[in-house]
């Protein structure tokens, strides 16, 4: 209805100056946002269908195109915000849900950039990465308590199963389906050439990327997409998908039309069927279920297989995370509200769960307070933006991090947030031939090779920094941190101290 | 010998390498200067539509027919084995169109004498620029055996 | 004195000859032996030349400077090879020279056809168009005021009439065709470039011939006058196949080669335009007179004299002409059934027969014609390409993807 006519958010404006009109942006963009207009000899714009993804800005041969915020305004008003009110209009007109895709975008505070990193002066010597060893190794499962011998007196070396890293970052998890081919061939050969892992999703694993197994995660979440035997054999560990940091308490939903092809065989469900997760595992009611569950996979897969369990950061998770420490699994991953998703209602994903710091703060705080911090490692996810970020989290407790949405910048993504349209001009999220193709795995690798590089470059740098040569002394090293501008509270739930202080 | 080889699959028909090309021997310096309000001539050109797509440039043939072909000598191959058009020496007979499996070789803008790839060897691009500006890596320029 | 090689003639199929031997033997000795006294050029630039297209030192630049010392040959300028004689394996030279040789080729070319007309010995400037040196003295002879009457209204007659446009008064072609480039065009084409020539101020006279030449005018068989101050006679050429003959070589049109391009005479080797070569589109064996076959030929009887192997086996007549900036690509014959499609100047006539393309006619309309080439000359089954596709226009997308894959990422 013409009542409903909402100004386009962003516009893209072209310099006709520099336009050489070689239709690229036509060409790339799948809202057709760009045109040939014959009758004028030039090319036009028509911005209502533009989301910002900056394609035909980074085609452009000539830099003619930019992507402007639209100074259209409501009358200004600092409660019913034009976001607020655009929500109004639109549920009004639909009736729907408002669906929304990656993560909280709402003004939160990030206490990663309310913490700050130590470095040595005079008393204790920094360390430079680039003349002296410096061990980014890292080993996720459980620890013994003590040394085992045998009879002789000799080390029994036999531990829990563990993943190792080279690095400790891992690319989370992202189905097939919700991304595309490319986009995790992409990250599976990334993850073999950094020693790493990649997680499946909950999307089963292509036939075509068994051959990654000893770099993957195979994840096991509620609708069970592509659980069978050889699946759970095929990775270096096993996710129990419990929650998700974008979208806490409530499960996924793929359409059918999206359940085509290699997809729908993956998933082991009929093309075009629906993919629905239910919200929760019809079988996990308890912690007791949990294990029960952590145990059936280990048996399935000969215990050779760490478990992890992977839940959303929300209230109470300290208690949650010790009662998943109890219940088998080898490792905790928390996914904090920032976390990116293909799809999620909105108010889902901008109002429920809690900061990953603060979560990771509380649950290694708390499975230290119980001496049970060693049963399982800690890997977090939900917005690692930097190394920095990896630094803050592994010195608040964390024995690796998950990465997803940064993965996904360096293959392209620009954060236009509109995974759930299926219509990615990047060809990541999307199952459209045309568009995954634009992903070509081999750049796509090379870049996460890159970033995950420099990223690890910029760690042993921190660490050099602070006198530190490995990840295992900076772990839970909190002394190494200081907040800034927290409160107290905030002070006290990030056990760490004032900077200044 | 390094060629330009081009990967269908990852052809996004977006046709850039032609805008690459033509600007890249322009002998201008800047690609707005060069192309704008200007229909182009590349010596690479793209077929297809967004499905199915890709770039046909020279193949750079060891056994190249328009070099054997050629009535006057202008198309040779030179000592890295790149075919290459001395435009001096070229009477435009057209006897490479004629000649070329791949249909590659291209009159010039003016009809006068015939353009073909080279690579990027007789202008200031120093790689080949098609293979630069493919913004899919669906062009690359490598050794294969 | 005996070289391993010798060549005679120093033309395109030479250089092929040359370049071939090249690839297999460095040392062994060659000797090229030519009657010119020039390097080697390509005779059809000698209307270029006319037409100011080209320079004779850019003609003279087929090859670069030192090609005849980088390939370690010796070059006898002016030099007539008179006698083969095969059972001493020798070639007797003009001046009395005999040279011996461990391999022959014979690339002796074609020389101008005159036939017999009345009058023709009594016309002051009468010329033919097959060498710079006839291009030479056409150009001396003519002036912006002469009437310039040329026999012949096939490729050599007509190129020749664009070389001297520029140079001369009037140009007036006389065929006893009913129409022009017979043995490339078909009847709409021949129209159409007539039509194209005729604008630039060529007059023709077709179906007729000259009767008689008698102080300055031609008297046509129709009984036309025609006045005249020079005459070129481009009626055809014969190949040059009396050496091979006089040494017991059986001989056609051309002089009889197998696929190796040997002769009938042992080591003897014959290429270019005095030689037969197999048409792979007839099966039968013919004269291909055109210079990329000749290079091509005498590659292959290089390779074949110097030990290699390279069978000559897939030679097509084909054609790469324009005037005055009409251009004309066709190759094959047109003995099939036809798909034609005409747009003004532009005409475009496929031949097909058999599932393949067996010829075709482009005509202002030449745009990667060598994919129509490719089809013509490799035979492609037109069942396994998208042949309505390629009918519109000349295209890679034609091909199945393998091919696709092979011809734009195999190494070529």
């Amino acid at each position: 209805m013409l009542r409903d006519y909402l100004y386009p958010e962003y516009e893209a404006v072209r310099n006709s100056e520099l336009c050489i009109g070689c239709r690229a942006c036509e060409r790339q963009c799948s809202n057709e946002v760009h045109r040939y207009d014959s009758d004028l000899g030039k090319m036009v714009s028509d911005s209502t269908n533009c989301v910002d993804c900056q394609r035909c800005v980074c085609l452009c041969p000539t830099h003619a195109l930019k992507i402007v915020k639209s100074d259209h305004t409501f009358k200004l008003n600092a409660n019913w915000t034009q976001e607020a009110i655009t929500d109004v209009i639109r549920q009004a007109g639909t009736g729907a849900v408002l669906l929304s895709a990656m993560g909280n975008p709402k003004e939160y505070p990030v206490y990663w950039d309310k913490m700050l990193i130590n470095a040595s002066q005079v008393t204790n010597p920094s360390i430079d990465p680039l003349r002296e060893p410096m061990e980014t190794k890292t080993y996720l499962g459980k620890k013994s308590e003590e040394i085992q011998r045998d009879r002789n007196g000799n080390i029994i070396p036999e531990t829990s199963p563990q993943i190792e890293l080279e690095t400790p970052i891992m690319f989370s998890a992202m189905s097939y389906g919700s991304i595309s081919y490319n986009a995790h061939k992409s990250l599976a050969t990334a993850a073999e050439e950094l020693g790493i892992l990649y997680n499946t999703g909950e999307g089963g694993l292509h036939e075509d990327f068994y051959q990654y197994g000893p770099n993957t995660i195979v994840q096991v979440a509620s609708g069970r997409f592509g659980v069978h035997e050889d699946y759970l054999n095929a990775g270096a560990a096993i996710e129990i998908k419990m929650g998700q940091g974008a979208k806490p308490g409530i499960g996924g939903h793929l359409p059918g039309e999206k359940i085509v092809d290699d997809i729908s065989k993956t998933r082991m469900i009929p093309e075009g069927t629906d993919a629905i997760s239910p919200a929760p595992h019809h079988d996990i009611y308890s912690i007791e279920d949990l294990r029960q569950l952590v145990f059936s996979l280990k048996e399935a897969s000969d215990y050779k297989k760490p478990v992890i369990v992977k839940i959303a950061a929300v209230h109470n998770v300290a208690a949650i995370a010790s009662g998943i420490a109890r219940s088998g699994a080898d490792i905790i991953a928390i996914d904090g509200y920032r976390g990116g998703t293909g799809a999620a209602p909105k108010r889902i994903r901008d109002n429920v769960g809690i900061p990953i710091e603060l979560a990771l703060a509380s649950v290694d705080q708390r499975l230290r307070d119980e001496g049970i911090r060693d049963e399982v490692s800690v890997v977090v996810g939900g917005s690692i933006r930097s190394s920095a970020d990896v630094v803050k989290a592994i010195a608040l407790g964390a024995d690796a991090v998950y990465i997803a949405t940064s993965a996904l910048i360096a293959l392209g993504c620009h954060l236009c947030r509109s995974c759930q349209a299926g219509k990615c001009n990047w060809g990541i999220a999307t199952q459209v031939p045309e568009l995954v193709k634009r992903l070509n795995p081999a750049d796509g690798k090379e870049r996460l090779v890159n970033l995950v590089h420099a990223w690890t470059h910029e760690i042993k740098e921190m660490m050099g920094g602070m006198g530190i040569n490995s990840i295992e002394a900076l772990r839970g090293n909190r002394l190494m941190l200081r907040g800034i501008g927290l409160t107290s509270k905030e002070l006290e739930i990030l056990g760490i101290k004032h900077a200044g202080e | 010998m390094k060629r330009i080889y081009v990967n269908e699959e990852w052809c996004l028909g977006c046709h850039l390498c032609e805008y690459q090309c033509a600007f890249a021997n322009s002998g201008m310096d800047d690609m707005v200067k060069a192309l704008k309000g200007k229909t182009i001539h590349p010596r690479i050109q793209v077929e297809g539509d967004n499905k199915i797509s890709f770039a046909v440039n020279c193949r750079h043939c060891s056994d190249a027919r328009c070099v054997k072909g050629c009535i006057s000598g202008a198309l040779s191959r030179d000592k890295d084995g790149v075919v290459v058009i001395d435009t001096d020496k070229c009477v435009g007979c057209f006897t490479c169109i004629l000649s070329c499996p791949y249909g590659v070789i291209m009159p010039s803008s003016d009809h006068s004498v015939v353009q073909k790839c080279q690579l990027c060897m007789d202008n200031a691009s120093g790689e080949p620029a098609c293979v630069k500006g493919c913004p899919n890596r669906a062009i690359v320029y490598e050794e294969r055996i | 004195m005996k070289y391993d090689y010798l060549i005679i003639g120093n033309s395109i199929a030479a250089v092929g000859c040359i370049e071939g031997i090249r690839e297999n033997d460095t040392e062994g000795s060659i000797c090229v032996v030519t009657d010119e006294n020039y390097r080697v050029y390509g005779r059809p630039l000698i209307s270029y030349y006319l037409w100011n297209k080209t320079t004779e030192k850019k003609m003279l630049s087929y090859r670069p400077d030192n090609f005849y010392k980088k390939n370690d040959v010796e070059l006898m300028l002016g030099t007539r090879a008179e006698k083969i004689n095969p059972e001493k394996k020798t070639v007797s030279l003009s001046g009395g020279r005999e040279i011996g040789y461990g391999k022959l080729l014979i690339a002796a070319g074609s020389s101008p056809f005159v036939p017999p007309m009345k009058g023709l010995d009594g016309v002051e400037k009468k010329f033919s168009f097959m060498t710079l040196d006839d291009a030479k003295v056409l150009a001396e002879a003519i002036g912006k005021d002469s009437r310039v009457l040329i026999v012949g209204a096939g490729l050599i007659g007509l190129k020749c009439a664009e070389g001297i446009s520029d140079r001369a008064g009037s140009l007036t072609v006389v065929d006893l065709a009913n129409r022009i480039l017979p043995s490339i065009l078909d009847e709409k084409g021949s129209a159409i470039v007539q039509k194209h020539i005729e604008r630039r101020g060529v007059k023709f006279y077709l179906n007729d011939s000259v009767a008689e030449f008698k102080d300055g005018t031609a008297t046509l068989s129709s009984g036309k006058k025609i006045e005249y101050d020079a005459v070129v006679i481009a009626v055809g050429v014969r190949p040059n196949t009396a050496l091979a003959a006089d040494a017991g070589g059986e001989v056609n049109r051309g002089i009889a080669t197998d696929l190796k391009c040997v002769t009938t005479i042992p080591d003897v080797y014959a290429a270019g335009d005095c030689a037969e070569c197999l048409n792979s589109i007839t099966g039968k064996s013919q004269v291909l007179a055109l210079l990329p076959n000749a290079y091509m030929m005498g590659h292959a009887a290089g390779v074949n004299m110097s030990g290699g192997e390279e069978l000559y086996d897939d030679a097509i007549p084909m054609n790469a002409i324009g005037f005055w900036g009409l251009h004309i690509i066709t190759a094959g014959d047109y003995e099939g059934e036809a798909y034609v499609k005409r747009e003004g100047t532009k005409y475009k006539k496929l031949v097909t027969a058999n599932n393949n393309l067996r010829g075709f006619i482009l005509i202002d309309d030449i745009e990667r014609a060598g994919i129509y080439t490719r089809l013509v000359r490799e035979k492609t089954p037109l069942d396994e390409i998208d042949f309505e596709a390629i009918k519109e226009r000349p295209q890679e997308m034609a091909f199945s993807r393998a091919v696709r894959k092979d011809d734009l990422g195999g190494v070529k």
